[in-house]
Protein backbone atom coordinates (compact mmCIF):
# COMPACT_ATOMS: atom_id res chain seq x y z
CA UNK A 1 0.00 0.00 0.00
CA UNK A 2 2.74 1.82 -0.36
CA UNK A 3 3.82 5.06 2.71
CA UNK A 4 -0.28 5.33 3.46
CA UNK A 5 -1.26 2.90 5.94
CA UNK A 6 -4.33 1.16 5.92
CA UNK A 7 -5.67 2.76 9.34
CA UNK A 8 -5.71 6.03 6.94
CA UNK A 9 -8.01 4.58 4.12
CA UNK A 10 -10.33 3.24 6.65
CA UNK A 11 -10.68 6.63 8.28
CA UNK A 12 -11.49 8.45 5.15
CA UNK A 13 -13.77 5.99 4.04
CA UNK A 14 -15.65 6.33 7.62
CA UNK A 15 -15.71 9.66 7.25
CA UNK A 16 -17.22 9.95 3.48
CA UNK A 17 -19.69 7.44 4.60
CA UNK A 18 -20.51 9.37 7.70
CA UNK A 19 -20.91 12.66 5.82
CA UNK A 20 -23.42 10.61 3.21
CA UNK A 21 -25.47 9.31 5.96
CA UNK A 22 -25.77 12.98 7.85
CA UNK A 23 -26.20 14.43 4.37
CA UNK A 24 -29.70 12.27 3.51
CA UNK A 25 -31.24 12.97 7.26
CA UNK A 26 -30.11 16.62 7.79
CA UNK A 27 -30.81 17.56 4.11
CA UNK A 28 -33.14 19.71 3.72
CA UNK A 29 -33.03 21.25 0.36
CA UNK A 30 -33.21 19.03 -2.43
CA UNK A 31 -33.62 15.42 -3.71
CA UNK A 32 -30.58 15.28 -5.87
CA UNK A 33 -28.45 15.73 -3.10
CA UNK A 34 -30.13 13.01 -1.44
CA UNK A 35 -28.78 10.93 -4.98
CA UNK A 36 -25.24 12.41 -4.26
CA UNK A 37 -25.70 11.40 -0.52
CA UNK A 38 -26.38 8.03 -1.45
CA UNK A 39 -23.43 7.91 -4.40
CA UNK A 40 -21.00 9.07 -1.70
CA UNK A 41 -22.05 5.89 0.38
CA UNK A 42 -21.60 4.02 -2.08
CA UNK A 43 -17.68 5.21 -3.29
CA UNK A 44 -16.83 5.38 0.73
CA UNK A 45 -17.81 1.42 0.97
CA UNK A 46 -15.72 0.99 -2.29
CA UNK A 47 -12.62 2.74 -0.53
CA UNK A 48 -13.12 0.29 2.16
CA UNK A 49 -12.66 -2.52 0.15
CA UNK A 50 -10.03 -1.46 -2.10
CA UNK A 51 -7.96 -1.12 0.88
CA UNK A 52 -9.08 -4.38 2.34
CA UNK A 53 -8.43 -6.05 -0.83
CA UNK A 54 -4.44 -4.49 -1.27
CA UNK A 55 -4.05 -5.18 2.69
CA UNK A 56 -5.22 -8.77 2.71
CA UNK A 57 -3.55 -9.00 -0.72
CA UNK A 58 -6.65 -10.73 -2.10
CA UNK A 59 -8.43 -9.45 -5.52
CA UNK A 60 -12.51 -10.97 -4.13
CA UNK A 61 -12.41 -7.05 -2.83
CA UNK A 62 -11.87 -5.47 -5.90
CA UNK A 63 -14.17 -7.55 -7.41
CA UNK A 64 -16.37 -6.55 -5.49
CA UNK A 65 -15.97 -3.00 -5.95
CA UNK A 66 -16.43 -3.20 -9.86
CA UNK A 67 -19.72 -4.98 -8.67
CA UNK A 68 -20.63 -2.28 -6.73
CA UNK A 69 -19.72 0.31 -9.41
CA UNK A 70 -22.30 -1.32 -11.83
CA UNK A 71 -25.01 -1.42 -9.15
CA UNK A 72 -24.47 2.26 -8.24
CA UNK A 73 -24.88 3.26 -11.67
CA UNK A 74 -28.70 0.87 -12.22
CA UNK A 75 -29.37 2.46 -8.65
CA UNK A 76 -28.86 5.95 -10.31
CA UNK A 77 -30.14 5.24 -13.39
CA UNK A 78 -33.56 4.31 -11.49
CA UNK A 79 -33.04 7.05 -8.85
CA UNK A 80 -33.60 9.73 -11.17
CA UNK A 81 -35.93 8.21 -13.69
CA UNK A 82 -38.13 8.21 -10.04
CA UNK A 83 -37.31 11.95 -9.33
CA UNK A 84 -38.28 12.41 -12.82
CA UNK A 85 -41.64 11.05 -12.53
CA UNK A 86 -42.37 13.20 -9.26
CA UNK A 87 -41.47 16.08 -10.79
CA UNK A 88 -43.40 15.65 -13.57
CA UNK A 89 -46.93 15.46 -10.93
CA UNK A 90 -45.16 17.66 -7.79
CA UNK A 91 -43.63 20.58 -10.03
CA UNK A 92 -40.65 20.91 -7.40
CA UNK A 93 -37.77 18.22 -5.84
CA UNK A 94 -37.47 20.14 -2.80
CA UNK A 95 -37.10 17.71 0.50
CA UNK A 96 -40.00 19.80 2.56
CA UNK A 97 -42.78 19.23 -0.31
CA UNK A 98 -42.24 15.53 -0.37
CA UNK A 99 -45.03 15.55 2.75
CA UNK A 100 -47.87 14.17 0.76
CA UNK A 101 -48.07 11.19 3.38
CA UNK A 102 -47.00 11.15 6.94
CA UNK A 103 -45.72 8.27 8.18
CA UNK B 1 -5.76 -32.15 -10.84
CA UNK B 2 -5.54 -29.62 -13.84
CA UNK B 3 -7.71 -26.32 -13.31
CA UNK B 4 -10.02 -25.66 -15.63
CA UNK B 5 -10.69 -22.42 -17.07
CA UNK B 6 -14.31 -22.99 -16.84
CA UNK B 7 -14.29 -24.88 -13.08
CA UNK B 8 -17.88 -25.52 -11.98
CA UNK B 9 -20.45 -25.75 -14.69
CA UNK B 10 -22.99 -28.41 -13.39
CA UNK B 11 -25.62 -26.11 -13.54
CA UNK B 12 -28.20 -28.32 -12.72
CA UNK B 13 -29.11 -26.32 -9.31
CA UNK B 14 -29.52 -22.77 -11.24
CA UNK B 15 -32.41 -24.15 -13.62
CA UNK B 16 -34.72 -22.14 -11.67
CA UNK B 17 -32.82 -18.73 -12.29
CA UNK B 18 -32.36 -19.85 -15.87
CA UNK B 19 -35.97 -20.56 -16.55
CA UNK B 20 -36.66 -16.93 -14.50
CA UNK B 21 -34.22 -15.01 -16.64
CA UNK B 22 -34.89 -16.60 -19.94
CA UNK B 23 -38.55 -15.94 -19.35
CA UNK B 24 -37.72 -12.35 -18.61
CA UNK B 25 -35.48 -11.61 -21.59
CA UNK B 26 -38.02 -13.62 -23.87
CA UNK B 27 -41.73 -11.53 -22.50
CA UNK B 28 -39.18 -8.42 -22.62
CA UNK B 29 -39.11 -8.76 -26.44
CA UNK B 30 -42.63 -10.40 -26.71
CA UNK B 31 -43.88 -7.08 -24.60
CA UNK B 32 -41.86 -4.95 -27.35
CA UNK B 33 -43.08 -6.05 -30.29
CA UNK B 34 -46.70 -6.37 -29.14
CA UNK B 35 -49.45 -3.63 -29.09
CA UNK B 36 -49.76 -1.96 -25.95
CA UNK B 37 -53.60 -2.60 -25.67
CA UNK B 38 -52.66 -6.76 -25.94
CA UNK B 39 -49.07 -6.80 -24.09
CA UNK B 40 -49.97 -7.42 -20.56
CA UNK B 41 -52.51 -9.36 -21.52
CA UNK B 42 -49.94 -11.54 -22.77
CA UNK B 43 -46.65 -11.19 -20.82
CA UNK B 44 -48.63 -11.14 -17.37
CA UNK B 45 -50.19 -15.03 -17.40
CA UNK B 46 -46.60 -15.77 -19.40
CA UNK B 47 -45.22 -14.45 -16.30
CA UNK B 48 -47.36 -16.29 -13.83
CA UNK B 49 -46.18 -19.55 -15.88
CA UNK B 50 -42.69 -18.66 -15.71
CA UNK B 51 -42.58 -18.55 -11.77
CA UNK B 52 -44.77 -21.56 -11.04
CA UNK B 53 -42.20 -23.56 -13.57
CA UNK B 54 -39.42 -22.18 -11.84
CA UNK B 55 -40.99 -22.64 -8.76
CA UNK B 56 -41.64 -26.38 -9.33
CA UNK B 57 -38.28 -26.87 -11.17
CA UNK B 58 -36.94 -26.09 -7.40
CA UNK B 59 -39.52 -28.51 -5.65
CA UNK B 60 -38.10 -31.28 -7.64
CA UNK B 61 -34.35 -30.69 -7.63
CA UNK B 62 -31.96 -33.05 -5.93
CA UNK B 63 -31.80 -31.45 -2.30
CA UNK B 64 -27.96 -32.76 -1.35
CA UNK B 65 -26.47 -29.52 -0.53
CA UNK B 66 -24.32 -28.07 -3.27
CA UNK B 67 -22.39 -24.87 -3.82
CA UNK B 68 -21.80 -23.42 -7.37
CA UNK B 69 -21.10 -20.30 -8.89
CA UNK B 70 -17.72 -20.05 -7.25
CA UNK B 71 -18.68 -20.35 -3.92
CA UNK B 72 -21.26 -17.75 -3.93
CA UNK B 73 -24.86 -19.21 -4.45
CA UNK B 74 -25.59 -22.74 -2.48
CA UNK B 75 -28.34 -25.06 -3.40
CA UNK B 76 -29.78 -27.21 -0.07
CA UNK B 77 -33.18 -28.00 1.29
CA UNK B 78 -33.55 -24.71 2.59
CA UNK B 79 -33.07 -22.39 -0.82
CA UNK B 80 -35.57 -25.23 -2.58
CA UNK B 81 -38.18 -24.60 0.26
CA UNK B 82 -38.03 -20.95 0.24
CA UNK B 83 -37.68 -20.71 -3.87
CA UNK B 84 -40.92 -22.50 -3.90
CA UNK B 85 -42.89 -20.64 -1.34
CA UNK B 86 -41.63 -17.27 -2.97
CA UNK B 87 -41.73 -18.37 -6.41
CA UNK B 88 -45.33 -19.08 -5.61
CA UNK B 89 -45.96 -15.89 -3.45
CA UNK B 90 -44.97 -14.12 -6.52
CA UNK B 91 -46.84 -15.84 -9.08
CA UNK B 92 -49.89 -15.45 -6.89
CA UNK B 93 -49.28 -11.09 -6.47
CA UNK B 94 -49.34 -10.78 -10.35
CA UNK B 95 -52.83 -13.23 -10.49
CA UNK B 96 -54.02 -11.25 -7.78
CA UNK B 97 -53.46 -7.51 -8.85
CA UNK B 98 -54.56 -7.76 -13.05
CA UNK B 99 -57.73 -6.80 -12.33
CA UNK B 100 -56.91 -3.63 -10.37
CA UNK B 101 -54.19 -2.46 -12.86
CA UNK B 102 -56.15 -2.44 -15.84
CA UNK B 103 -59.24 -0.11 -13.88
CA UNK B 104 -56.34 1.54 -12.57
CA UNK B 105 -54.85 1.74 -16.09
CA UNK B 106 -51.25 0.79 -15.03
CA UNK B 107 -51.75 -2.84 -16.97
CA UNK B 108 -48.28 -2.22 -18.99
CA UNK B 109 -46.23 -5.68 -19.44
CA UNK B 110 -43.50 -4.11 -17.68
CA UNK B 111 -44.99 -4.37 -14.39
CA UNK B 112 -45.55 -8.43 -14.32
CA UNK B 113 -42.17 -8.17 -16.04
CA UNK B 114 -40.62 -5.94 -13.26
CA UNK B 115 -42.03 -8.66 -11.07
CA UNK B 116 -40.38 -11.44 -12.32
CA UNK B 117 -37.28 -9.71 -12.14
CA UNK B 118 -37.69 -9.22 -8.71
CA UNK B 119 -38.61 -12.76 -8.19
CA UNK B 120 -35.52 -13.83 -9.83
CA UNK B 121 -33.57 -11.49 -7.25
CA UNK B 122 -35.65 -13.62 -4.49
CA UNK B 123 -34.81 -17.05 -5.68
CA UNK B 124 -31.10 -15.59 -5.81
CA UNK B 125 -31.42 -13.98 -2.01
CA UNK B 126 -32.69 -17.26 -0.33
CA UNK B 127 -29.49 -19.02 -2.09
CA UNK B 128 -26.81 -16.51 -1.50
CA UNK B 129 -23.44 -17.95 -0.15
CA UNK B 130 -21.34 -15.04 0.26
CA UNK B 131 -21.42 -11.37 0.61
CA UNK B 132 -21.45 -10.36 -2.85
CA UNK B 133 -23.83 -12.83 -4.01
CA UNK B 134 -25.72 -11.60 -0.73
CA UNK B 135 -25.72 -7.77 -2.27
CA UNK B 136 -26.16 -8.41 -5.85
CA UNK B 137 -29.56 -10.98 -5.14
CA UNK B 138 -30.83 -7.85 -2.49
CA UNK B 139 -29.89 -5.26 -5.00
CA UNK B 140 -32.00 -7.31 -8.11
CA UNK B 141 -34.84 -7.77 -5.86
CA UNK B 142 -34.89 -4.15 -4.82
CA UNK B 143 -34.50 -2.47 -7.85
CA UNK B 144 -37.71 -3.87 -9.83
CA UNK B 145 -39.54 -2.96 -6.49
CA UNK B 146 -38.54 0.47 -6.41
CA UNK B 147 -39.89 0.56 -9.89
CA UNK B 148 -42.96 -0.72 -9.04
CA UNK B 149 -43.97 1.29 -6.08
CA UNK B 150 -44.08 4.47 -8.41
CA UNK B 151 -45.59 2.64 -11.44
CA UNK B 152 -48.84 4.81 -11.33
CA UNK B 153 -46.41 7.17 -12.85
CA UNK B 154 -49.32 10.07 -13.68
CA UNK B 155 -50.33 10.24 -9.62
CA UNK B 156 -48.09 12.36 -7.21
CA UNK B 157 -49.14 9.45 -4.05
CA UNK B 158 -47.01 6.96 -5.87
CA UNK B 159 -44.14 8.12 -6.87
CA UNK B 160 -43.69 9.94 -3.71
CA UNK B 161 -44.01 6.28 -2.35
CA UNK B 162 -41.80 5.20 -4.88
CA UNK B 163 -39.17 8.07 -4.24
CA UNK B 164 -39.38 7.38 -0.25
CA UNK B 165 -38.53 3.36 -1.05
CA UNK B 166 -35.78 4.32 -3.17
CA UNK B 167 -34.11 6.77 -0.56
CA UNK B 168 -34.72 5.01 2.27
CA UNK B 169 -33.56 1.51 -0.10
CA UNK B 170 -30.41 2.91 -0.81
CA UNK B 171 -29.14 3.91 2.26
CA UNK B 172 -30.16 0.44 3.78
CA UNK B 173 -28.05 -1.09 0.30
CA UNK B 174 -25.16 1.49 1.77
CA UNK B 175 -25.36 0.19 5.20
CA UNK B 176 -25.43 -3.28 4.41
CA UNK B 177 -22.59 -2.76 1.91
CA UNK B 178 -20.53 -0.59 5.00
CA UNK B 179 -21.24 -3.72 7.16
CA UNK B 180 -19.83 -6.60 4.54
CA UNK B 181 -16.73 -4.38 3.43
CA UNK B 182 -15.95 -4.65 7.26
CA UNK B 183 -16.55 -8.54 7.72
CA UNK B 184 -14.48 -8.98 4.70
CA UNK B 185 -11.54 -6.39 5.90
CA UNK B 186 -11.33 -8.24 9.21
CA UNK B 187 -11.93 -11.60 8.20
CA UNK B 188 -10.48 -11.91 4.56
CA UNK B 189 -12.81 -13.65 3.44
CA UNK B 190 -16.50 -12.81 1.23
CA UNK B 191 -17.72 -16.49 1.71
CA UNK B 192 -20.32 -17.66 4.33
CA UNK B 193 -18.27 -21.06 3.85
CA UNK B 194 -15.14 -19.63 4.85
CA UNK B 195 -16.30 -17.28 7.48
CA UNK B 196 -17.78 -20.50 9.13
CA UNK B 197 -14.89 -22.69 8.47
CA UNK B 198 -12.20 -19.74 9.93
CA UNK B 199 -13.98 -18.11 12.39
CA UNK B 200 -15.48 -21.13 14.40
CA UNK B 201 -15.75 -21.54 18.12
CA UNK B 202 -12.17 -23.21 18.25
CA UNK B 203 -10.70 -20.73 16.35
CA UNK B 204 -8.14 -18.81 18.04
CA UNK B 205 -9.01 -15.08 18.96
CA UNK B 206 -12.85 -15.51 17.73
CA UNK B 207 -14.55 -13.10 15.48
CA UNK B 208 -12.55 -9.88 15.28
CA UNK B 209 -14.10 -6.79 16.79
CA UNK B 210 -14.33 -5.03 13.44
CA UNK B 211 -15.96 -7.66 12.32
CA UNK B 212 -18.71 -7.85 14.40
CA UNK B 213 -19.20 -3.92 13.97
CA UNK B 214 -19.80 -5.20 10.24
CA UNK B 215 -21.87 -8.05 11.08
CA UNK B 216 -24.59 -5.01 13.25
CA UNK B 217 -24.30 -3.33 10.01
CA UNK B 218 -25.58 -5.82 7.82
CA UNK B 219 -27.99 -6.80 10.59
CA UNK B 220 -29.34 -3.08 10.34
CA UNK B 221 -29.48 -3.16 6.39
CA UNK B 222 -31.43 -6.45 6.70
CA UNK B 223 -33.34 -5.04 9.36
CA UNK B 224 -34.57 -1.93 6.64
CA UNK B 225 -35.51 -4.56 3.89
CA UNK B 226 -37.38 -6.37 6.37
CA UNK B 227 -39.19 -3.50 7.99
CA UNK B 228 -38.30 -4.00 11.30
CA UNK B 229 -38.17 -1.28 13.91
CA UNK B 230 -36.33 0.88 14.04
CA UNK B 231 -35.89 0.72 10.13
CA UNK B 232 -39.60 0.74 9.47
CA UNK B 233 -40.16 4.34 8.62
CA UNK B 234 -40.13 3.71 5.31
CA UNK B 235 -43.18 1.19 5.27
CA UNK B 236 -46.50 3.14 5.90
CA UNK B 237 -45.98 5.72 3.13
CA UNK B 238 -44.50 3.16 0.84
CA UNK B 239 -47.63 1.15 1.63
CA UNK B 240 -50.52 3.60 1.41
CA UNK B 241 -48.82 5.27 -1.78
CA UNK B 242 -48.28 2.14 -3.99
CA UNK B 243 -50.72 0.32 -6.11
CA UNK B 244 -52.71 -1.41 -4.03
CA UNK B 245 -51.37 -4.97 -6.07
CA UNK B 246 -47.48 -3.81 -5.54
CA UNK B 247 -48.31 -2.98 -2.06
CA UNK B 248 -49.65 -6.63 -2.04
CA UNK B 249 -46.37 -7.61 -3.76
CA UNK B 250 -44.01 -5.97 -1.46
CA UNK B 251 -45.69 -7.27 1.75
CA UNK B 252 -45.33 -10.66 0.56
CA UNK B 253 -43.12 -12.44 -0.86
CA UNK B 254 -40.12 -10.24 -0.32
CA UNK B 255 -40.23 -9.95 3.31
CA UNK B 256 -40.22 -14.31 3.16
CA UNK B 257 -36.91 -13.89 1.34
CA UNK B 258 -35.24 -11.40 3.57
CA UNK B 259 -36.14 -13.90 6.61
CA UNK B 260 -34.76 -16.26 4.36
CA UNK B 261 -31.60 -14.25 3.61
CA UNK B 262 -31.02 -13.05 7.28
CA UNK B 263 -31.06 -16.67 8.37
CA UNK B 264 -28.60 -17.92 6.06
CA UNK B 265 -26.23 -15.22 6.88
CA UNK B 266 -27.01 -15.45 11.20
CA UNK B 267 -27.71 -19.69 10.94
CA UNK B 268 -24.91 -20.34 8.69
CA UNK B 269 -21.75 -18.73 9.20
CA UNK B 270 -22.87 -16.65 11.96
CA UNK B 271 -24.20 -19.66 13.98
CA UNK B 272 -21.32 -19.73 16.41
CA UNK B 273 -21.48 -16.23 17.48
CA UNK B 274 -25.20 -16.03 18.36
CA UNK B 275 -24.06 -14.16 21.41
CA UNK B 276 -22.78 -11.46 19.51
CA UNK B 277 -26.47 -10.60 17.27
CA UNK B 278 -28.92 -12.70 19.58
CA UNK B 279 -29.37 -9.55 22.03
CA UNK B 280 -29.29 -7.41 18.69
CA UNK B 281 -32.14 -9.46 17.01
CA UNK B 282 -34.47 -10.26 20.17
CA UNK B 283 -34.71 -6.53 20.48
CA UNK B 284 -35.69 -5.36 17.06
CA UNK B 285 -38.15 -8.13 17.49
CA UNK B 286 -39.58 -6.88 20.68
CA UNK B 287 -39.46 -3.84 19.34
CA UNK B 288 -40.99 -4.54 16.31
CA UNK B 289 -43.81 -6.20 17.42
CA UNK B 290 -44.85 -3.49 20.09
CA UNK B 291 -44.35 -0.15 17.66
CA UNK B 292 -46.38 -2.40 15.17
CA UNK B 293 -49.00 -3.59 17.37
CA UNK B 294 -49.55 0.12 18.72
CA UNK B 295 -49.25 2.14 16.16
CA UNK B 296 -51.69 -0.16 14.01
CA UNK B 297 -54.38 0.91 16.85
CA UNK B 298 -54.98 4.39 15.22
CA UNK B 299 -54.72 3.35 11.78
CA UNK B 300 -57.74 4.53 9.09
CA UNK B 301 -56.41 3.44 6.07
CA UNK B 302 -56.31 -0.28 5.55
CA UNK B 303 -52.97 -0.36 3.44
CA UNK B 304 -51.05 1.41 6.53
CA UNK B 305 -52.82 -1.01 8.71
CA UNK B 306 -51.62 -3.54 7.13
CA UNK B 307 -48.03 -1.97 6.71
CA UNK B 308 -47.91 -1.97 11.05
CA UNK B 309 -49.38 -5.68 10.99
CA UNK B 310 -46.65 -6.80 8.00
CA UNK B 311 -43.89 -4.73 11.27
CA UNK B 312 -45.44 -6.47 13.86
CA UNK B 313 -45.03 -9.89 12.01
CA UNK B 314 -41.67 -9.52 11.11
CA UNK B 315 -41.14 -9.15 14.68
CA UNK B 316 -42.86 -11.95 15.58
CA UNK B 317 -40.34 -14.67 12.58
CA UNK B 318 -37.75 -12.77 14.25
CA UNK B 319 -38.47 -13.70 17.49
CA UNK B 320 -37.88 -17.03 15.90
CA UNK B 321 -34.11 -15.84 14.82
CA UNK B 322 -33.47 -14.70 17.80
CA UNK B 323 -33.65 -18.07 19.69
CA UNK B 324 -30.76 -18.96 17.55
CA UNK B 325 -31.91 -22.75 17.60
CA UNK B 326 -32.69 -24.74 14.38
CA UNK B 327 -36.60 -24.94 16.40
CA UNK B 328 -36.28 -21.67 16.06
CA UNK B 329 -35.15 -21.30 12.32
CA UNK B 330 -38.40 -23.82 11.58
CA UNK B 331 -40.88 -21.69 13.47
CA UNK B 332 -39.53 -18.85 11.82
CA UNK B 333 -39.63 -20.63 8.73
CA UNK B 334 -43.81 -21.95 8.95
CA UNK B 335 -44.28 -18.43 10.60
CA UNK B 336 -43.21 -16.79 6.95
CA UNK B 337 -45.16 -19.25 5.06
CA UNK B 338 -47.87 -18.67 6.79
CA UNK B 339 -47.54 -14.69 7.01
CA UNK B 340 -47.24 -15.14 2.77
CA UNK B 341 -51.02 -16.80 2.88
CA UNK B 342 -52.47 -14.60 5.39
CA UNK B 343 -51.52 -11.33 3.64
CA UNK B 344 -52.20 -12.67 -0.14
CA UNK B 345 -55.75 -13.40 1.10
CA UNK B 346 -55.68 -10.38 2.97
CA UNK B 347 -55.27 -7.97 0.26
CA UNK B 348 -57.28 -9.91 -2.09
CA UNK B 349 -59.86 -8.95 0.07
CA UNK B 350 -58.46 -5.67 0.29
CA UNK B 351 -58.35 -5.59 -3.89
CA UNK B 352 -62.13 -6.32 -3.96
CA UNK B 353 -62.63 -2.82 -2.00
CA UNK B 354 -64.02 -1.24 -5.40
CA UNK B 355 -67.12 0.67 -5.20
CA UNK B 356 -68.56 2.46 -8.44
CA UNK B 357 -65.41 1.70 -10.44
CA UNK B 358 -63.08 3.34 -7.69
CA UNK B 359 -60.93 1.78 -5.28
CA UNK B 360 -61.55 2.79 -1.58
CA UNK B 361 -59.10 1.87 1.12
CA UNK B 362 -60.59 3.43 4.27
CA UNK B 363 -61.26 0.63 6.84
CA UNK B 364 -64.91 1.83 7.56
CA UNK B 365 -65.84 1.40 3.97
CA UNK B 366 -66.14 -2.27 4.92
CA UNK B 367 -69.46 -1.43 7.11
CA UNK B 368 -71.75 -4.44 6.56
CA UNK B 369 -70.02 -6.22 4.61
CA UNK B 370 -71.49 -9.55 5.49
CA UNK B 371 -74.68 -8.49 4.59
CA UNK B 372 -74.09 -7.86 0.83
CA UNK B 373 -70.96 -9.86 0.17
CA UNK B 374 -71.37 -12.90 2.51
CA UNK B 375 -68.67 -14.97 1.32
CA UNK B 376 -65.24 -11.96 0.96
CA UNK B 377 -67.03 -11.21 4.36
CA UNK B 378 -66.43 -14.61 5.40
CA UNK B 379 -62.58 -14.77 3.82
CA UNK B 380 -61.85 -11.48 5.79
CA UNK B 381 -62.64 -12.87 8.79
CA UNK B 382 -60.59 -15.91 8.41
CA UNK B 383 -57.56 -13.75 7.69
CA UNK B 384 -58.30 -11.15 10.60
CA UNK B 385 -58.76 -13.86 12.80
CA UNK B 386 -55.36 -15.86 11.85
CA UNK B 387 -53.66 -13.12 11.85
CA UNK B 388 -54.28 -12.08 15.21
CA UNK B 389 -54.09 -15.58 16.04
CA UNK B 390 -56.98 -17.24 17.14
CA UNK B 391 -56.89 -21.02 17.02
CA UNK B 392 -57.95 -22.80 15.05
CA UNK B 393 -56.48 -20.82 12.18
CA UNK B 394 -52.66 -20.77 10.88
CA UNK B 395 -51.79 -17.84 12.56
CA UNK B 396 -51.88 -18.98 15.88
CA UNK B 397 -49.90 -22.22 15.41
CA UNK B 398 -47.40 -19.47 13.63
CA UNK B 399 -47.49 -17.55 16.87
CA UNK B 400 -47.22 -20.81 18.91
CA UNK B 401 -43.87 -22.56 17.42
CA UNK B 402 -42.19 -19.14 17.48
CA UNK B 403 -42.80 -18.74 21.26
CA UNK B 404 -42.45 -22.23 22.10
CA UNK B 405 -38.72 -21.78 20.19
CA UNK B 406 -38.19 -18.61 22.23
CA UNK B 407 -38.80 -19.87 25.52
CA UNK B 408 -36.96 -23.13 24.64
CA UNK B 409 -33.64 -21.14 23.61
CA UNK B 410 -34.50 -18.71 27.31
CA UNK B 411 -35.97 -15.70 25.99
CA UNK B 412 -38.70 -16.33 28.00
CA UNK B 413 -38.89 -12.16 28.72
CA UNK B 414 -39.34 -11.86 24.63
CA UNK B 415 -41.72 -14.61 24.21
CA UNK B 416 -44.09 -12.76 27.19
CA UNK B 417 -43.64 -9.16 25.47
CA UNK B 418 -44.70 -10.93 22.38
CA UNK B 419 -47.91 -12.32 22.99
CA UNK B 420 -48.67 -9.23 24.98
CA UNK B 421 -47.83 -7.52 21.64
CA UNK B 422 -50.52 -9.71 19.69
CA UNK B 423 -52.83 -9.11 22.37
CA UNK B 424 -53.06 -5.34 21.46
CA UNK B 425 -52.60 -6.23 17.74
CA UNK B 426 -55.90 -8.24 18.25
CA UNK B 427 -58.06 -5.14 18.81
CA UNK B 428 -57.34 -3.81 15.18
CA UNK B 429 -57.54 -7.20 13.24
CA UNK B 430 -61.18 -7.77 15.39
CA UNK B 431 -62.38 -4.87 14.68
CA UNK B 432 -62.30 -5.25 11.58
CA UNK B 433 -64.43 -8.19 11.54
CA UNK B 434 -66.74 -6.43 13.46
CA UNK B 435 -67.29 -3.55 11.25
CA UNK B 436 -67.94 -6.54 8.62
CA UNK B 437 -70.08 -7.93 10.64
CA UNK B 438 -72.18 -5.87 12.82
CA UNK B 439 -71.92 -2.46 11.50
CA UNK B 440 -74.88 -1.23 9.67
CA UNK B 441 -74.21 -1.14 5.86
CA UNK B 442 -72.19 0.73 4.19
CA UNK B 443 -72.72 1.24 0.06
CA UNK B 444 -72.53 -2.24 -1.78
CA UNK B 445 -68.67 -2.95 -3.18
CA UNK B 446 -68.86 -3.77 -6.66
CA UNK B 447 -69.75 -7.07 -8.10
CA UNK B 448 -68.04 -9.99 -9.43
CA UNK B 449 -64.46 -9.31 -8.21
CA UNK B 450 -61.95 -10.74 -11.26
CA UNK B 451 -61.35 -14.49 -11.31
CA UNK B 452 -58.07 -14.36 -10.57
CA UNK B 453 -58.34 -11.95 -7.24
CA UNK B 454 -61.32 -15.01 -6.35
CA UNK B 455 -59.16 -17.92 -7.22
CA UNK B 456 -55.93 -16.49 -4.79
CA UNK B 457 -58.00 -15.44 -1.80
CA UNK B 458 -60.25 -18.68 -2.12
CA UNK B 459 -56.87 -20.71 -1.95
CA UNK B 460 -55.15 -18.74 0.52
CA UNK B 461 -58.79 -19.20 3.24
CA UNK B 462 -58.47 -22.92 2.29
CA UNK B 463 -54.76 -22.72 3.34
CA UNK B 464 -55.44 -20.95 6.36
CA UNK B 465 -58.43 -22.55 7.62
CA UNK B 466 -56.59 -26.15 6.32
CA UNK B 467 -53.45 -25.74 8.16
CA UNK B 468 -55.15 -27.09 11.00
CA UNK B 469 -56.23 -30.18 9.21
CA UNK B 470 -52.72 -30.96 7.67
CA UNK B 471 -50.13 -29.53 9.53
CA UNK B 472 -47.55 -32.13 8.51
CA UNK B 473 -46.16 -31.32 4.85
CA UNK B 474 -45.33 -27.70 5.94
CA UNK B 475 -43.31 -28.48 8.80
CA UNK B 476 -41.66 -31.52 7.47
CA UNK B 477 -40.39 -29.24 4.58
CA UNK B 478 -39.52 -26.34 7.24
CA UNK B 479 -37.73 -28.84 9.65
CA UNK B 480 -35.91 -30.45 6.53
CA UNK B 481 -35.10 -26.71 5.36
CA UNK B 482 -33.82 -25.80 9.19
CA UNK B 483 -31.52 -28.82 9.13
CA UNK B 484 -30.20 -27.89 5.70
CA UNK B 485 -28.12 -24.91 6.94
CA UNK B 486 -26.18 -27.10 9.92
CA UNK B 487 -26.50 -24.65 12.86
CA UNK B 488 -25.32 -26.49 15.96
CA UNK B 489 -26.54 -29.69 16.49
CA UNK B 490 -29.73 -28.86 18.97
CA UNK B 491 -32.22 -31.57 19.32
CA UNK B 492 -35.47 -30.57 17.36
CA UNK B 493 -38.26 -31.26 19.91
CA UNK B 494 -41.57 -30.67 18.67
Amino acid sequence: MGAIPLGHYLTLAATLFTIGVFGIFLNRKNVIVILMSVELILLAVNINFVAFSVALGDLAGQVFAMFILTVAAAEAAIGLAIVVVYFRNRGSIEVEDINLMRG
Amino acid sequence: MPTSPLPDLALAPLLPEIVLLAAALVLLVVGALRERAQAAGIVAPLAVLALLVAAAIAGVLDRTPQTLLGGHFRFDAMAAFLKVVVLVGAAACILLGGAYEEDERIDRFELPLLALLAGLGMSLMVSAESLLGLYMALELQSLPLYVMAAFHRDQLRSTEAGLKYFVLGALASGMLLYGCSLIYGFTGTLSFAALAQGFGPTSPGGLPTGAVVGLVFVIAGLAFKLAAVPFHMWTPDVYEGAPTSVTAFLAAAPKVAAVGLTLRLLMGPMADWAGQWQQVVALVALASMVLGSLAGLVQTNIKRLMAYSGIANVGFALVGVAAGTREGMEAALVYMVIYLATTLGAFGCILAMRRQGTYVERIDELAGLSSRRPLLAAALAIFMFSLAGIPPLAGFFGKYFVFLAAVKAGLVWLAVAGLLASVVAAYYYLRIVKLAYFDPPAEPFDVPAAPGLRLVTGLAAVAVVGFVVLPGPLFEAAGGAAASLGPPAVAAVR
